[in-house]
């Protein structure tokens, strides 16, 4: 049973990290329907930002860690905005497959740019946030996995706030619902979709930072797979879907976990994708996703 | 895009009989030719049917494979097991006659062809249901899965994969491989069958709505496109002597999608053509090598954004702006 929690515990801590990634993804795909590859590589830039940064700030006090995360998140969201600006907004109404392969074009880009700027070599994250252990009842409990869940609920919460509370979270949710529509109406599309890149690219930025907390050796190479994951969990949740995207990077994350604790756990990389096909196949709309058909 | 005319009298064939010959011509002289070109003309090989068998799936019939890679190492390991495993038995200790080691090598090839066309159909038949971007992530997901398995599988070498293959791979079978897959594929989509990759690249709905089995299409091509990755990963075994699980990663699936993307989709001579110029950038530019990915990466965003027909396809429109 202790086993159990700890497990879960692990799972839900690495869950969260996977929750905010698939946010990006989410939202992305909501406004402009296509897969942001280059996201995975974002949450890099906002763990080396967090790597940089975290020199600037004394070690292990929570204001020094929360100024770092505010400043990588910062960083991330002017990232995204650009990345929007110079290669997604010139292919706006083009083919799905052209915006696709740039996308993965800009992944690989952030990626042997990181390895040119940054090198392969992995690096020791530093501890930004105090380091204490608790055990309670034979569960442990770091302060980072505190951190960890406690920022990815806040800024969960924080995003539910401006999706459903604000204006520009309004315009969001019009332009996701019907571009055109919402253009009509009066929204500018492209600033929401700036908008949405800004936000989506502060929360991977995060889930950079708070999954370098806990795996403490970053390289430029680190995003892929989390990011892989969270698009997975992203698709669990029914893609376009806010909340299914919170819920999918959580069972993901405990899904792995518990893989990873049994005795398969060299397949720890591959359950995510056997998941996704399984998803796809069975309830491609995800979750809490609605399905539609295409038309003509 | 306008179907291509269909031949009339059979000069692919001729064309065929008259490259393997010429192809054999070469071999015959190869001991007089550099061995250092010898091995980029191999490289040189591999790349072109790679990336044409890749072109009947991603070009001509319009399905986004992110995994080509994994196709590749299935026919890598399967072939590599057969004249590693079952060549001394047949072969006996001192390694046979010449005539038995090629017949030993092709009848690895086509095993590891067939291995990947199976595990091609394997993925097809439930991944191929879908579209667009969700397809390129689950043939990217396969890859990875095919790769995580090979390195669990002890008997192959797991992580560190199969040393000492027979270097069986010699200039003749790599262009002959290469002139058969672009004999295949340019075939098959002149014909009268082969007007369905293209209808079902062209729109997808209208094929469906005049009676055209779209997903059968799909699959059928992406059999054929993993049988000669297969046949590929087969060659570039027995020409490296070692492989291992992470020499068939999602970069090397990358490789093959921008000699694709920039020779054209759908376009054989300009794939064929960005095949051999990519595999000889690296060696004529030994400078470039390092930055060879970033420079793939830039080519790729920067295509789409200015000629997403490709560098080398001066025919076809590729794709068309949704209404």
């Amino acid at each position: 049973m202790t086993e159990f929690l700890q497990q879960l515990l692990n799972g839900i801590s690495l869950g969260a990290v996977f929750a905010l990634i698939a946010l990006g993804y989410t939202m992305v795909y909501g406004v402009l329907r296509f897969i942001n590859f280059a996201h995975s590589d974002v949450f890099m830039v906002g763990a080396f930002g967090g790597y940089y940064l975290g020199r600037l700030v004394p070690e292990g006090t929570l204001w020094g860690g929360l100024l770092v995360l505010a400043g990588a998140m910062a960083l991330c969201a002017g990232l995204g905005i650009l990345i929007e600006r110079l290669a997604y907004r010139p292919l706006r109404g083009a083919p799905t497959l052209n915006v696709l392969i740039t996308a993965i074009g800009m992944s690989l880009l952030l990626q042997n740019l990181g390895q040119y700027l940054f090198g392969a070599t992995p690096r020791a994250f530093p501890e930004v946030f105090p380091v204490t252990n608790y055990e309670v009842g034979g569960v442990y409990i770091s302060s980072n996995q505190i951190v960890v869940i406690a920022v990815a609920g806040l800024l969960l919460l924080g995003l539910e706030y401006i999706v459903h509370r604000t204006k520009i979270g309004t315009a969001m949710r019009a332009v996701s619902l019907n571009p055109k529509a919402a253009s009509l109406v009066g929204i500018n599309n492209d600033v929401v979709i700036s908008f949405t890149f800004g936000l989506g690219s502060a929360l991977a930025a995060a889930g950079g930072i708070l999954y370098a907390l806990n795996y403490p050796s970053i390289d430029p190479l680190m995003g892929t797979l989390p990011g892989l994951k969270a698009f997975v969990a992203a698709v669990l949740g029914g893609i376009g879907n806010i909340p299914g995207a919170a819920l999918g990077g959580l069972l993901i994350g405990i899904v792995e976990t518990f893989v990873n604790g049994s005795q398969w756990s060299t397949y720890k990389d591959a359950i995510a994708f056997a998941v996704l096909i399984i998803i796809l196949l069975f309830r491609p709309a995800g979750l809490l996703g609605r399905f539609s058909v295409e038309k003509v | 895009m306008t179907a291509p005319a269909p031949t009339r009298y059979p000069r692919p064939h001729v064309a065929l009989l008259a490259a393997l010959a010429v192809f054999y011509g070469v071999f015959a002289v190869s001991d007089r030719i550099d061995p250092y070109y010898l091995d980029v003309l191999v490289g040189v090989g591999i790349s072109i049917t790679l990336a044409v068998s890749l072109n009947l799936v991603n070009g001509f019939t319009g399905q986004f494979s992110l995994g080509h890679a994994g196709f590749m190492a299935v026919g890598a390991y399967l072939s590599s097991a057969v004249t590693l495993f079952l060549g001394p038995r047949l072969l006996g200790e001192e390694g046979g006659s010449a005539f038995g080691q090629g017949a030993l090598f092709l009848a690895a090839l086509v095993t590891g062809g067939l291995s990947a066309a199976v595990a091609g159909l394997l993925v097809g038949v439930p991944s191929l249901r879908l579209k667009g971007d969700y397809l390129a992530l689950v043939t990217l997901g396969f890859g990875e899965i095919i790769r995580v398995i090979f390195m669990n599988i002890e008997p192959l070498g797991g992580a560190l994969g199969l040393n000492g293959i027979p270097a069986y791979t010699n200039i003749f079978w790599v262009l002959a491989v290469a002139a058969v897959t672009i004999f295949t594929v340019h075939c098959l989509v002149h014909s009268t069958y082969g007007r369905g990759f293209i209808a079902t690249q062209d729109d997808e709905i209208a094929a469906e709505a005049i009676g055209i089995n779209t997903t059968r299409y799909k699959i059928v091509a992406f059999v054929i496109g993993a049988f000669f990755a297969g046949v590929a990963g087969g060659l570039y075994g027995h020409f490296k002597q070692t492989i291992s699980p992470a020499g068939f990663d999602f970069n090397r699936s990358i490789e093959i999608v921008v000699m694709v993307i920039l020779g054209g989709m759908g376009n054989t001579v300009g794939v064929i053509l960005a095949a051999i110029l990519l595999t000889l950038l690296p060696e004529v530019l030994r400078s470039v090598a390092e930055y060879r990915m970033i420079l793939y990466s830039f080519l790729l965003i920067v295509l789409m954004i200015a000629r997403p027909q490709g560098l080398f396809n001066f025919k076809y429109r590729f794709g068309r702006a949704k209404s």
